[in-house]
Protein backbone atom coordinates (compact mmCIF):
# COMPACT_ATOMS: atom_id res chain seq x y z
CA UNK A 1 0.00 0.00 0.00
CA UNK A 2 1.30 3.65 -0.53
CA UNK A 3 -0.30 5.84 2.37
CA UNK A 4 -0.09 9.43 1.29
CA UNK A 5 -0.74 11.87 4.46
CA UNK A 6 -1.65 15.44 4.77
CA UNK A 7 0.99 16.70 1.70
CA UNK A 8 1.46 19.67 0.74
CA UNK A 9 3.45 21.26 -1.76
CA UNK A 10 4.63 24.74 -2.82
CA UNK A 11 6.64 25.88 -6.16
CA UNK A 12 8.26 29.30 -5.38
CA UNK A 13 5.59 30.18 -3.26
CA UNK A 14 2.90 28.86 -5.29
CA UNK A 15 0.80 25.65 -3.64
CA UNK A 16 0.45 23.05 -6.04
CA UNK A 17 -0.79 20.25 -4.00
CA UNK A 18 -3.23 21.05 -1.20
CA UNK A 19 -3.43 18.71 2.08
CA UNK A 20 -3.56 15.65 -0.28
CA UNK A 21 -4.12 11.76 2.02
CA UNK A 22 -5.06 9.40 0.46
CA UNK A 23 -4.41 5.32 -0.09
CA UNK A 24 -3.10 3.89 -3.18
CA UNK A 25 -4.57 -0.08 -2.53
CA UNK A 26 -2.13 -2.69 -2.76
CA UNK A 27 -2.33 -5.54 -5.61
CA UNK A 28 -4.34 -2.79 -7.60
CA UNK A 29 -4.11 -0.90 -10.68
CA UNK A 30 -4.48 2.91 -9.77
CA UNK A 31 -5.30 5.69 -12.27
CA UNK A 32 -4.13 8.85 -11.69
CA UNK A 33 -6.43 11.66 -14.24
CA UNK A 34 -7.18 15.19 -14.14
CA UNK A 35 -6.44 18.45 -16.37
CA UNK A 36 -3.05 19.38 -17.37
CA UNK A 37 -1.37 21.27 -14.24
CA UNK A 38 -3.46 19.36 -11.65
CA UNK A 39 -0.83 17.86 -9.74
CA UNK A 40 -0.67 14.59 -10.84
CA UNK A 41 3.63 14.12 -12.03
CA UNK A 42 4.07 16.31 -8.50
CA UNK A 43 2.04 13.99 -6.04
CA UNK A 44 3.97 10.84 -8.25
CA UNK A 45 7.08 12.17 -8.30
CA UNK A 46 7.11 13.02 -4.42
CA UNK A 47 5.83 9.26 -3.82
CA UNK A 48 8.75 8.17 -5.91
CA UNK A 49 11.28 10.52 -3.96
CA UNK A 50 12.14 12.67 -7.19
CA UNK A 51 11.58 15.72 -5.54
CA UNK A 52 11.97 16.31 -1.72
CA UNK A 53 8.98 15.86 0.94
CA UNK A 54 8.03 19.72 1.87
CA UNK A 55 5.42 19.04 4.10
CA UNK A 56 3.31 15.20 5.29
CA UNK A 57 4.44 11.78 5.31
CA UNK A 58 4.06 9.34 2.22
CA UNK A 59 4.87 5.62 3.15
CA UNK A 60 5.49 2.82 0.24
CA UNK A 61 5.15 -1.15 1.25
CA UNK A 62 6.09 0.25 4.84
CA UNK A 63 8.52 2.14 4.07
CA UNK A 64 8.39 5.94 4.95
CA UNK A 65 10.25 7.80 2.27
CA UNK A 66 11.80 10.41 4.04
CA UNK A 67 14.03 7.91 6.59
CA UNK A 68 14.12 5.05 3.68
CA UNK A 69 17.84 4.77 1.96
CA UNK A 70 17.39 5.63 -1.26
CA UNK A 71 19.29 2.90 -2.62
CA UNK A 72 16.69 0.35 -0.72
CA UNK A 73 13.79 2.28 -1.92
CA UNK A 74 14.90 1.72 -5.07
CA UNK A 75 14.57 -1.82 -4.97
CA UNK A 76 10.66 -1.52 -3.24
CA UNK A 77 9.40 0.88 -6.33
CA UNK A 78 10.46 1.70 -9.94
CA UNK A 79 9.82 5.42 -11.27
CA UNK A 80 9.38 6.62 -14.67
CA UNK A 81 9.11 10.48 -15.07
CA UNK A 82 7.50 12.31 -17.41
CA UNK A 83 10.11 13.97 -19.06
CA UNK A 84 13.07 10.81 -19.99
CA UNK A 85 14.73 12.89 -22.88
CA UNK A 86 18.43 12.07 -22.72
CA UNK A 87 21.31 12.91 -24.68
CA UNK A 88 23.39 9.55 -23.80
CA UNK A 89 24.37 7.21 -26.06
CA UNK A 90 23.59 4.28 -24.09
CA UNK A 91 22.34 1.19 -26.50
CA UNK A 92 18.85 -0.16 -25.74
CA UNK A 93 19.78 -3.21 -23.98
CA UNK A 94 22.29 -1.04 -21.72
CA UNK A 95 19.64 1.33 -20.79
CA UNK A 96 17.35 -1.85 -19.61
CA UNK A 97 20.24 -3.43 -17.81
CA UNK A 98 20.39 -0.53 -16.18
CA UNK A 99 17.18 -1.14 -14.27
CA UNK A 100 18.70 -3.86 -12.34
CA UNK A 101 21.65 -1.92 -11.03
CA UNK A 102 19.82 -1.57 -7.39
CA UNK A 103 19.56 -5.13 -7.26
CA UNK A 104 23.26 -6.31 -8.29
CA UNK A 105 25.02 -2.96 -7.59
CA UNK A 106 27.65 -3.43 -10.58
CA UNK A 107 27.80 -7.35 -10.35
CA UNK A 108 25.29 -8.53 -12.48
CA UNK A 109 24.22 -12.10 -11.91
CA UNK A 110 22.70 -14.76 -14.44
CA UNK A 111 18.98 -14.00 -13.14
CA UNK A 112 19.41 -10.61 -13.47
CA UNK A 113 20.70 -10.79 -17.24
CA UNK A 114 17.35 -13.18 -17.45
CA UNK A 115 15.31 -10.42 -16.05
CA UNK A 116 16.52 -7.76 -18.68
CA UNK A 117 15.97 -10.29 -21.96
CA UNK A 118 12.54 -10.92 -20.66
CA UNK A 119 12.02 -7.17 -20.08
CA UNK A 120 13.35 -6.47 -23.68
CA UNK A 121 10.87 -9.22 -25.10
CA UNK A 122 8.22 -7.92 -23.28
CA UNK A 123 8.08 -4.79 -25.06
CA UNK A 124 9.13 -6.11 -28.67
CA UNK A 125 11.97 -4.60 -28.28
CA UNK A 126 14.94 -7.63 -29.17
CA UNK A 127 15.65 -6.08 -33.13
CA UNK A 128 16.35 -2.69 -31.53
CA UNK A 129 18.58 -3.76 -28.37
CA UNK A 130 21.41 -3.02 -30.06
CA UNK A 131 20.58 0.35 -31.52
CA UNK A 132 22.15 3.77 -29.80
CA UNK A 133 18.97 5.50 -27.64
CA UNK A 134 19.45 8.60 -29.70
CA UNK A 135 18.44 6.92 -32.61
CA UNK A 136 15.67 5.48 -31.52
CA UNK A 137 11.80 7.35 -32.37
CA UNK A 138 9.51 8.79 -29.61
CA UNK A 139 7.66 5.72 -29.19
CA UNK A 140 10.26 3.47 -29.01
CA UNK A 141 12.52 5.48 -26.88
CA UNK A 142 9.48 5.47 -23.92
CA UNK A 143 8.95 1.38 -24.48
CA UNK A 144 12.66 1.17 -23.44
CA UNK A 145 12.42 3.59 -20.72
CA UNK A 146 9.32 1.17 -19.50
CA UNK A 147 11.32 -1.97 -19.95
CA UNK A 148 13.71 -0.60 -18.01
CA UNK A 149 11.37 0.04 -14.97
CA UNK A 150 10.29 -3.37 -15.59
CA UNK A 151 13.26 -4.80 -15.38
CA UNK A 152 13.82 -3.34 -12.28
CA UNK A 153 11.35 -5.77 -10.88
CA UNK A 154 9.51 -4.46 -7.71
CA UNK A 155 6.49 -4.34 -5.74
CA UNK A 156 5.70 -1.62 -6.34
CA UNK A 157 5.55 0.28 -10.17
CA UNK A 158 4.96 4.39 -10.89
CA UNK A 159 4.63 5.45 -14.19
CA UNK A 160 4.12 9.10 -15.23
CA UNK A 161 1.62 9.49 -18.88
CA UNK A 162 3.43 6.08 -19.87
CA UNK A 163 1.51 5.94 -23.08
CA UNK A 164 2.83 8.97 -24.35
CA UNK A 165 3.87 8.64 -28.58
CA UNK A 166 2.48 5.17 -28.10
CA UNK A 167 0.40 3.87 -31.07
CA UNK A 168 -2.84 2.08 -30.33
CA UNK A 169 -1.77 -1.47 -30.21
CA UNK A 170 1.82 -0.86 -27.85
CA UNK A 171 -0.39 1.35 -25.47
CA UNK A 172 -3.05 -1.56 -25.70
CA UNK A 173 -0.12 -3.73 -25.12
CA UNK A 174 1.01 -2.03 -22.36
CA UNK A 175 -2.04 -1.50 -20.35
CA UNK A 176 -2.58 -5.54 -20.56
CA UNK A 177 1.12 -6.33 -19.46
CA UNK A 178 0.32 -3.94 -16.16
CA UNK A 179 -2.53 -5.80 -15.31
CA UNK A 180 -1.27 -8.65 -15.74
CA UNK A 181 1.82 -8.05 -13.42
CA UNK A 182 -1.58 -6.95 -10.86
CA UNK A 183 -3.28 -9.57 -11.72
CA UNK A 184 -0.58 -12.59 -11.87
CA UNK A 185 2.10 -10.92 -9.27
CA UNK A 186 0.07 -9.12 -6.79
CA UNK A 187 2.04 -6.45 -7.25
CA UNK A 188 0.87 -2.37 -7.27
CA UNK A 189 1.43 -0.09 -10.26
CA UNK A 190 0.11 3.93 -9.88
CA UNK A 191 0.08 5.26 -13.62
CA UNK A 192 -0.75 8.88 -14.54
CA UNK A 193 -3.16 8.85 -17.54
CA UNK A 194 -4.42 11.23 -20.09
CA UNK A 195 -6.59 9.34 -21.96
CA UNK A 196 -9.24 8.72 -19.55
CA UNK A 197 -10.93 5.17 -21.40
CA UNK A 198 -7.60 3.65 -20.47
CA UNK A 199 -8.37 4.12 -16.68
CA UNK A 200 -11.77 3.04 -17.97
CA UNK A 201 -10.67 -0.28 -19.30
CA UNK A 202 -7.43 -1.45 -16.98
CA UNK A 203 -7.86 0.47 -13.92
CA UNK A 204 -8.92 -0.77 -10.68
CA UNK A 205 -9.09 2.59 -8.49
CA UNK A 206 -9.04 5.88 -10.06
CA UNK A 207 -7.86 9.23 -8.35
CA UNK A 208 -8.93 12.54 -9.97
CA UNK A 209 -6.89 15.70 -9.45
CA UNK A 210 -7.99 18.99 -9.97
CA UNK A 211 -5.89 22.12 -8.70
CA UNK A 212 -4.17 20.35 -6.55
CA UNK A 213 -6.98 19.20 -4.70
CA UNK A 214 -7.95 15.06 -4.72
CA UNK A 215 -11.89 15.70 -6.17
CA UNK A 216 -12.87 12.15 -6.57
CA UNK A 217 -11.24 8.99 -5.83
CA UNK A 218 -12.51 5.06 -6.01
CA UNK A 219 -13.94 2.49 -8.34
CA UNK A 220 -14.11 3.22 -12.26
CA UNK A 221 -17.70 3.15 -12.05
CA UNK A 222 -18.13 6.02 -9.42
CA UNK A 223 -15.80 8.12 -10.40
CA UNK A 224 -16.24 8.15 -14.33
CA UNK A 225 -19.77 10.01 -13.92
CA UNK A 226 -20.56 12.47 -16.19
CA UNK A 227 -21.50 14.67 -13.34
CA UNK A 228 -17.77 14.42 -12.31
CA UNK A 229 -15.67 14.39 -15.44
CA UNK A 230 -17.43 17.34 -16.39
CA UNK A 231 -16.80 19.21 -13.55
CA UNK A 232 -12.91 17.50 -13.67
CA UNK A 233 -12.23 18.73 -17.35
CA UNK A 234 -14.75 21.68 -16.71
CA UNK A 235 -16.39 20.89 -20.50
CA UNK A 236 -19.37 18.48 -21.31
CA UNK A 237 -18.61 14.79 -21.14
CA UNK A 238 -20.82 11.85 -21.95
CA UNK A 239 -20.18 8.52 -20.55
CA UNK A 240 -21.48 5.38 -21.82
CA UNK A 241 -20.96 1.92 -21.24
CA UNK A 242 -19.08 -0.45 -23.39
CA UNK A 243 -18.52 -4.34 -21.97
CA UNK A 244 -19.58 -3.79 -18.79
CA UNK A 245 -17.51 -0.50 -17.82
CA UNK A 246 -17.50 3.29 -18.49
CA UNK A 247 -16.79 4.77 -21.53
CA UNK A 248 -16.46 8.30 -22.09
CA UNK A 249 -17.32 10.14 -24.85
CA UNK A 250 -16.26 14.01 -25.66
CA UNK A 251 -18.17 15.02 -28.56
CA UNK A 252 -21.25 15.70 -26.58
CA UNK B 1 36.23 -6.13 -27.97
CA UNK B 2 38.92 -5.38 -30.91
CA UNK B 3 40.00 -2.10 -29.67
CA UNK B 4 41.41 -2.21 -26.94
CA UNK B 5 44.15 -4.55 -28.18
CA UNK B 6 44.36 -1.99 -31.06
CA UNK B 7 44.69 0.95 -28.52
CA UNK B 8 47.41 -0.74 -26.65
CA UNK B 9 49.39 -1.80 -29.39
CA UNK B 10 49.92 1.82 -30.19
CA UNK B 11 50.29 2.92 -27.02
CA UNK B 12 53.25 0.73 -27.02
CA UNK B 13 54.54 1.13 -29.90
CA UNK B 14 54.70 5.20 -29.12
CA UNK B 15 56.10 4.96 -25.93
CA UNK B 16 59.03 2.92 -26.99
CA UNK B 17 59.21 5.87 -30.09
CA UNK B 18 59.15 8.53 -27.56
CA UNK B 19 62.04 6.26 -25.09
CA UNK B 20 64.04 6.65 -28.74
CA UNK B 21 63.68 9.78 -30.12
CA UNK B 22 65.60 12.83 -28.37
CA UNK B 23 68.94 14.89 -28.56
CA UNK B 24 70.98 11.98 -26.80
CA UNK B 25 71.15 8.22 -28.94
CA UNK B 26 69.54 6.11 -26.63
CA UNK B 27 69.53 1.95 -28.19
CA UNK B 28 67.14 0.23 -26.16
CA UNK B 29 68.88 -2.69 -26.75
CA UNK B 30 72.20 -1.69 -25.83
CA UNK B 31 71.32 0.34 -23.17
CA UNK B 32 72.58 -2.11 -20.55
CA UNK B 33 76.27 -2.26 -21.11
CA UNK B 34 75.64 1.99 -21.40
CA UNK B 35 75.53 3.82 -18.25
CA UNK B 36 74.99 7.41 -19.98
CA UNK B 37 72.39 5.85 -22.01
CA UNK B 38 70.84 4.58 -18.77
CA UNK B 39 70.72 7.66 -17.03
CA UNK B 40 68.86 9.47 -20.11
CA UNK B 41 66.67 6.82 -20.00
CA UNK B 42 65.62 6.52 -16.36
CA UNK B 43 66.45 10.19 -15.50
CA UNK B 44 64.66 11.85 -18.80
CA UNK B 45 62.88 9.77 -21.24
CA UNK B 46 61.47 7.77 -18.97
CA UNK B 47 59.67 10.09 -16.91
CA UNK B 48 58.87 11.86 -20.07
CA UNK B 49 57.00 8.95 -21.76
CA UNK B 50 55.23 8.08 -18.65
CA UNK B 51 54.17 11.92 -18.02
CA UNK B 52 52.80 12.13 -21.18
CA UNK B 53 50.44 8.75 -21.43
CA UNK B 54 49.58 9.70 -17.65
CA UNK B 55 48.53 13.70 -18.99
CA UNK B 56 46.37 12.05 -21.66
CA UNK B 57 44.73 9.26 -19.77
CA UNK B 58 43.60 11.20 -16.63
CA UNK B 59 42.65 14.37 -18.79
CA UNK B 60 40.48 12.43 -21.34
CA UNK B 61 38.76 11.04 -18.34
CA UNK B 62 38.44 14.14 -16.51
CA UNK B 63 36.51 15.16 -19.63
CA UNK B 64 34.07 12.27 -19.49
CA UNK B 65 33.15 13.03 -15.83
CA UNK B 66 32.60 16.90 -16.42
CA UNK B 67 30.49 16.12 -19.32
CA UNK B 68 28.63 13.54 -17.51
CA UNK B 69 28.05 15.63 -14.28
CA UNK B 70 26.53 18.85 -16.94
CA UNK B 71 25.18 16.31 -19.03
CA UNK B 72 26.46 18.41 -22.36
CA UNK B 73 29.24 17.03 -24.24
CA UNK B 74 30.52 20.37 -25.62
CA UNK B 75 33.23 20.80 -22.06
CA UNK B 76 36.24 19.87 -20.88
CA UNK B 77 38.42 20.33 -17.67
CA UNK B 78 40.13 23.18 -19.64
CA UNK B 79 36.66 25.10 -20.80
CA UNK B 80 35.05 24.61 -16.91
CA UNK B 81 36.96 26.69 -14.59
CA UNK B 82 38.45 23.62 -13.20
CA UNK B 83 42.43 24.95 -14.71
CA UNK B 84 42.13 28.39 -13.85
CA UNK B 85 41.10 27.94 -10.08
CA UNK B 86 44.11 25.31 -9.61
CA UNK B 87 46.48 27.93 -11.43
CA UNK B 88 44.93 30.40 -8.76
CA UNK B 89 45.53 28.48 -5.47
CA UNK B 90 49.35 27.57 -7.27
CA UNK B 91 49.76 31.52 -7.61
CA UNK B 92 48.04 32.35 -3.97
CA UNK B 93 50.47 29.91 -2.26
CA UNK B 94 53.49 31.17 -4.46
CA UNK B 95 52.77 34.91 -2.78
CA UNK B 96 52.05 33.80 0.82
CA UNK B 97 53.96 30.82 1.40
CA UNK B 98 56.76 30.43 -1.67
CA UNK B 99 58.69 28.02 0.67
CA UNK B 100 56.08 25.37 1.54
CA UNK B 101 56.38 21.91 -0.08
CA UNK B 102 55.23 20.31 -2.93
CA UNK B 103 52.45 18.15 -1.25
CA UNK B 104 50.96 21.67 0.05
CA UNK B 105 50.97 23.24 -3.34
CA UNK B 106 49.14 20.36 -4.53
CA UNK B 107 46.44 19.90 -2.18
CA UNK B 108 45.62 23.74 -2.24
CA UNK B 109 45.71 23.67 -5.77
CA UNK B 110 43.32 20.59 -6.25
CA UNK B 111 41.17 22.75 -3.81
CA UNK B 112 40.60 25.91 -5.38
CA UNK B 113 40.39 23.63 -8.60
CA UNK B 114 37.45 22.17 -6.61
CA UNK B 115 36.20 25.42 -5.68
CA UNK B 116 36.17 26.50 -9.41
CA UNK B 117 34.38 23.76 -10.99
CA UNK B 118 31.44 23.50 -8.11
CA UNK B 119 30.77 27.10 -8.78
CA UNK B 120 30.70 26.09 -12.89
CA UNK B 121 28.61 23.49 -11.68
CA UNK B 122 26.00 26.05 -9.27
CA UNK B 123 25.84 27.99 -12.18
CA UNK B 124 25.22 25.00 -15.06
CA UNK B 125 22.52 23.77 -12.58
CA UNK B 126 20.17 26.97 -12.73
CA UNK B 127 20.10 27.09 -16.51
CA UNK B 128 17.31 25.49 -18.31
CA UNK B 129 18.06 22.02 -19.27
CA UNK B 130 16.92 22.52 -23.36
CA UNK B 131 20.02 25.17 -23.63
CA UNK B 132 22.95 23.33 -24.83
CA UNK B 133 25.24 25.78 -25.65
CA UNK B 134 24.73 27.91 -22.80
CA UNK B 135 26.73 25.00 -20.92
CA UNK B 136 30.00 25.78 -23.19
CA UNK B 137 29.37 29.43 -22.98
CA UNK B 138 29.27 29.21 -19.48
CA UNK B 139 32.13 27.64 -18.41
CA UNK B 140 33.84 29.46 -21.25
CA UNK B 141 33.09 32.65 -19.48
CA UNK B 142 33.96 31.40 -16.02
CA UNK B 143 37.34 30.13 -17.19
CA UNK B 144 37.83 33.41 -18.50
CA UNK B 145 36.92 35.28 -15.43
CA UNK B 146 39.08 33.45 -13.27
CA UNK B 147 41.70 33.28 -15.83
CA UNK B 148 41.83 36.60 -15.81
CA UNK B 149 42.26 37.20 -11.93
CA UNK B 150 45.07 35.02 -11.70
CA UNK B 151 45.88 36.87 -14.52
CA UNK B 152 45.80 40.34 -12.86
CA UNK B 153 47.54 39.09 -9.77
CA UNK B 154 50.66 37.50 -11.40
CA UNK B 155 50.94 40.85 -13.37
CA UNK B 156 50.81 42.51 -9.90
CA UNK B 157 53.31 40.53 -8.19
CA UNK B 158 55.61 39.91 -11.10
CA UNK B 159 55.18 36.15 -11.65
CA UNK B 160 53.65 36.38 -15.20
CA UNK B 161 56.35 33.36 -16.35
CA UNK B 162 54.56 31.27 -13.80
CA UNK B 163 50.87 31.52 -14.82
CA UNK B 164 52.36 31.01 -18.60
CA UNK B 165 53.48 27.38 -17.37
CA UNK B 166 50.61 26.76 -15.65
CA UNK B 167 47.76 27.42 -18.43
CA UNK B 168 49.95 27.81 -21.51
CA UNK B 169 49.91 24.82 -23.59
CA UNK B 170 50.99 22.23 -22.10
CA UNK B 171 54.47 21.34 -22.43
CA UNK B 172 56.42 17.88 -21.13
CA UNK B 173 60.41 18.84 -21.30
CA UNK B 174 59.91 19.68 -17.62
CA UNK B 175 59.12 15.67 -16.84
CA UNK B 176 62.22 14.31 -15.25
CA UNK B 177 62.78 11.87 -12.50
CA UNK B 178 61.62 13.99 -9.60
CA UNK B 179 59.10 16.18 -11.58
CA UNK B 180 56.38 14.45 -12.98
CA UNK B 181 55.49 11.96 -9.95
CA UNK B 182 52.48 13.64 -9.09
CA UNK B 183 50.83 12.61 -12.14
CA UNK B 184 50.21 9.04 -10.87
CA UNK B 185 48.10 10.97 -8.57
CA UNK B 186 46.12 11.85 -11.52
CA UNK B 187 46.46 8.15 -12.83
CA UNK B 188 44.86 7.15 -9.32
CA UNK B 189 42.11 9.77 -9.88
CA UNK B 190 41.31 7.88 -13.19
CA UNK B 191 41.16 4.78 -12.26
CA UNK B 192 38.45 5.36 -9.36
CA UNK B 193 36.45 6.70 -11.74
CA UNK B 194 36.58 4.23 -13.35
CA UNK B 195 35.41 1.85 -10.48
CA UNK B 196 32.20 4.06 -9.90
CA UNK B 197 32.02 3.85 -14.08
CA UNK B 198 28.01 2.86 -13.80
CA UNK B 199 27.21 5.53 -11.44
CA UNK B 200 28.66 8.29 -14.09
CA UNK B 201 26.94 6.51 -16.44
CA UNK B 202 23.33 6.47 -14.58
CA UNK B 203 23.97 10.35 -14.13
CA UNK B 204 24.24 10.77 -17.58
CA UNK B 205 20.58 9.31 -17.58
CA UNK B 206 19.60 12.54 -15.71
CA UNK B 207 18.59 12.99 -11.95
CA UNK B 208 15.13 11.49 -11.98
CA UNK B 209 16.88 8.24 -13.43
CA UNK B 210 19.54 7.91 -11.27
CA UNK B 211 17.53 8.59 -8.09
CA UNK B 212 15.31 5.90 -9.07
CA UNK B 213 17.26 3.75 -9.57
CA UNK B 214 18.76 4.40 -5.87
CA UNK B 215 21.71 6.36 -6.36
CA UNK B 216 22.38 9.44 -4.59
CA UNK B 217 22.72 12.06 -7.12
CA UNK B 218 24.72 14.56 -4.62
CA UNK B 219 27.34 12.34 -4.01
CA UNK B 220 28.23 11.00 -7.47
CA UNK B 221 28.58 14.71 -8.03
CA UNK B 222 31.07 15.21 -5.30
CA UNK B 223 32.96 12.10 -6.28
CA UNK B 224 32.88 13.36 -10.25
CA UNK B 225 34.24 17.34 -8.88
CA UNK B 226 36.94 15.70 -6.54
CA UNK B 227 38.63 13.36 -9.61
CA UNK B 228 38.29 15.87 -12.00
CA UNK B 229 39.70 18.51 -10.05
CA UNK B 230 42.58 16.41 -8.87
CA UNK B 231 43.66 15.70 -12.20
CA UNK B 232 43.45 19.01 -13.40
CA UNK B 233 44.99 20.54 -10.28
CA UNK B 234 48.21 17.75 -10.86
CA UNK B 235 48.20 18.26 -14.61
CA UNK B 236 48.33 22.36 -14.01
CA UNK B 237 51.13 21.86 -11.49
CA UNK B 238 53.56 19.50 -13.55
CA UNK B 239 53.05 20.45 -16.64
CA UNK B 240 50.77 22.85 -17.44
CA UNK B 241 47.15 22.41 -18.85
CA UNK B 242 46.83 20.84 -22.17
CA UNK B 243 43.71 22.04 -24.75
CA UNK B 244 40.94 19.75 -26.17
CA UNK B 245 42.25 16.08 -25.15
CA UNK B 246 39.48 16.21 -21.75
CA UNK B 247 36.92 17.67 -25.13
CA UNK B 248 37.95 15.43 -28.02
CA UNK B 249 38.90 12.51 -26.74
CA UNK B 250 35.47 11.61 -24.86
CA UNK B 251 33.47 13.04 -27.97
CA UNK B 252 34.99 10.89 -30.39
CA UNK B 253 34.56 7.16 -28.24
CA UNK B 254 31.02 8.61 -27.58
CA UNK B 255 30.22 8.69 -31.47
CA UNK B 256 31.84 5.12 -32.28
CA UNK B 257 31.11 3.60 -28.87
CA UNK B 258 28.57 5.10 -26.92
CA UNK B 259 28.52 5.73 -23.15
CA UNK B 260 28.69 2.40 -21.55
CA UNK B 261 31.50 4.14 -19.05
CA UNK B 262 32.26 0.70 -17.53
CA UNK B 263 33.10 -0.54 -21.06
CA UNK B 264 34.33 3.06 -22.59
CA UNK B 265 36.46 4.19 -19.96
CA UNK B 266 39.57 2.40 -20.62
CA UNK B 267 38.86 3.11 -24.36
CA UNK B 268 38.83 7.11 -23.30
CA UNK B 269 42.03 6.72 -21.55
CA UNK B 270 43.75 4.37 -23.35
CA UNK B 271 43.16 7.18 -26.57
CA UNK B 272 43.84 9.99 -24.41
CA UNK B 273 47.61 8.76 -23.99
CA UNK B 274 47.98 7.91 -27.50
CA UNK B 275 46.88 11.36 -29.25
CA UNK B 276 49.17 13.25 -26.59
CA UNK B 277 52.07 10.94 -26.89
CA UNK B 278 51.61 11.20 -30.23
CA UNK B 279 51.57 15.09 -30.54
CA UNK B 280 54.18 14.99 -28.02
CA UNK B 281 56.72 13.18 -30.38
CA UNK B 282 55.59 15.29 -33.11
CA UNK B 283 55.91 18.58 -31.25
CA UNK B 284 60.21 17.20 -30.70
CA UNK B 285 60.73 15.86 -34.03
CA UNK B 286 59.50 18.87 -36.40
CA UNK B 287 61.69 21.49 -35.49
CA UNK B 288 64.68 18.84 -34.06
CA UNK B 289 66.74 19.57 -31.99
CA UNK B 290 64.70 22.50 -30.50
CA UNK B 291 61.16 20.86 -29.79
CA UNK B 292 57.69 22.88 -29.66
CA UNK B 293 55.12 22.71 -26.84
CA UNK B 294 52.99 19.35 -27.03
CA UNK B 295 50.30 21.51 -26.26
CA UNK B 296 50.45 23.72 -29.74
CA UNK B 297 50.54 20.69 -31.86
CA UNK B 298 47.24 19.30 -29.75
CA UNK B 299 45.37 22.62 -30.08
CA UNK B 300 45.43 22.15 -34.14
CA UNK B 301 44.61 18.57 -34.10
CA UNK B 302 42.46 18.65 -31.67
CA UNK B 303 40.54 21.76 -33.32
CA UNK B 304 40.76 19.82 -36.42
CA UNK B 305 39.35 16.64 -34.90
CA UNK B 306 36.62 18.51 -33.18
CA UNK B 307 35.37 20.05 -36.16
CA UNK B 308 35.20 16.75 -38.22
CA UNK B 309 33.24 15.44 -35.14
CA UNK B 310 30.47 17.97 -35.80
CA UNK B 311 30.11 18.25 -39.03
CA UNK B 312 29.95 14.33 -39.20
CA UNK B 313 26.49 13.06 -39.86
CA UNK B 314 25.21 10.91 -36.63
CA UNK B 315 26.07 7.30 -37.29
CA UNK B 316 23.11 4.65 -37.62
CA UNK B 317 23.15 1.33 -37.70
N1 LIG C 1 9.39 23.91 -12.03
C1 LIG C 1 8.19 24.49 -11.86
N2 LIG C 1 8.10 25.81 -11.58
C2 LIG C 1 6.91 26.39 -11.39
N3 LIG C 1 5.75 25.75 -11.46
C3 LIG C 1 5.76 24.45 -11.74
C4 LIG C 1 6.99 23.74 -11.95
N4 LIG C 1 6.69 22.45 -12.20
C5 LIG C 1 5.36 22.35 -12.16
N5 LIG C 1 4.79 23.55 -11.88
C6 LIG C 1 3.36 23.80 -11.73
O1 LIG C 1 2.83 22.85 -10.85
C7 LIG C 1 1.53 22.52 -11.25
C8 LIG C 1 1.37 21.02 -11.29
O2 LIG C 1 2.26 20.50 -12.24
P1 LIG C 1 2.28 18.96 -12.62
O3 LIG C 1 3.40 18.75 -13.54
O4 LIG C 1 2.25 18.18 -11.37
O5 LIG C 1 0.89 18.80 -13.38
P2 LIG C 1 0.30 17.54 -14.13
O6 LIG C 1 -0.99 17.25 -13.48
O7 LIG C 1 1.27 16.45 -14.20
O8 LIG C 1 0.03 18.13 -15.56
P3 LIG C 1 0.21 17.47 -17.03
O9 LIG C 1 -1.04 16.74 -17.29
O10 LIG C 1 0.31 18.65 -17.91
O11 LIG C 1 1.40 16.63 -17.02
C9 LIG C 1 1.30 23.20 -12.59
O12 LIG C 1 0.43 24.30 -12.39
C10 LIG C 1 2.64 23.65 -13.03
O13 LIG C 1 2.54 24.85 -13.73
MG1 LIG D 1 2.35 15.57 -15.70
Amino acid sequence: MIEIRAVSHQIAGTPILHDITTRLPEGRLTALIGPNGAGKSTLLRLVGRLEPLQAGRISVAGHDIATTPTDRLAQVMAVLGQQTLIASRLRLAELVAFGRWPHHKGRPTAADRAHVAEAIRTFALGPLADRFMDELSGGQAQRAHIAMAFAQDTEWLLLDEPLNNLDMSHARALMARLRALVDQQGRGVAVVLHEVNYAAAWADHIIALKDGRILAEGAPDAVLTEDLLSRLYDAPISVGRHQGRPLVLHHA
Amino acid sequence: MRVLPALSSALIALMLASLTIGAAQVDLRMVRQDPLAMLVLLESRLPRTLAVALTGAALSVAGVLIQALVRNRFVGPDTSGTAEGAALGLLAITIWAPASPLWLRMVVASLTAMAATALFLAVIRRLPAREVMLVPIAGIILSGVVGSVVTFIAWQHDLMQFVGTWLGSGEFSGAIAGRYELLWIAGIAALLAWLAADRFAILGLGDGVATGLGLSVDAVMRLGLVVVSVVTAMVVTTVGMLPFVGLVVPNLVARLMGDNLRQTLPVVALSGAVLVLACDLVARIVVAPYELPAGLILGVLGAGLFLWLLHRRPVHG
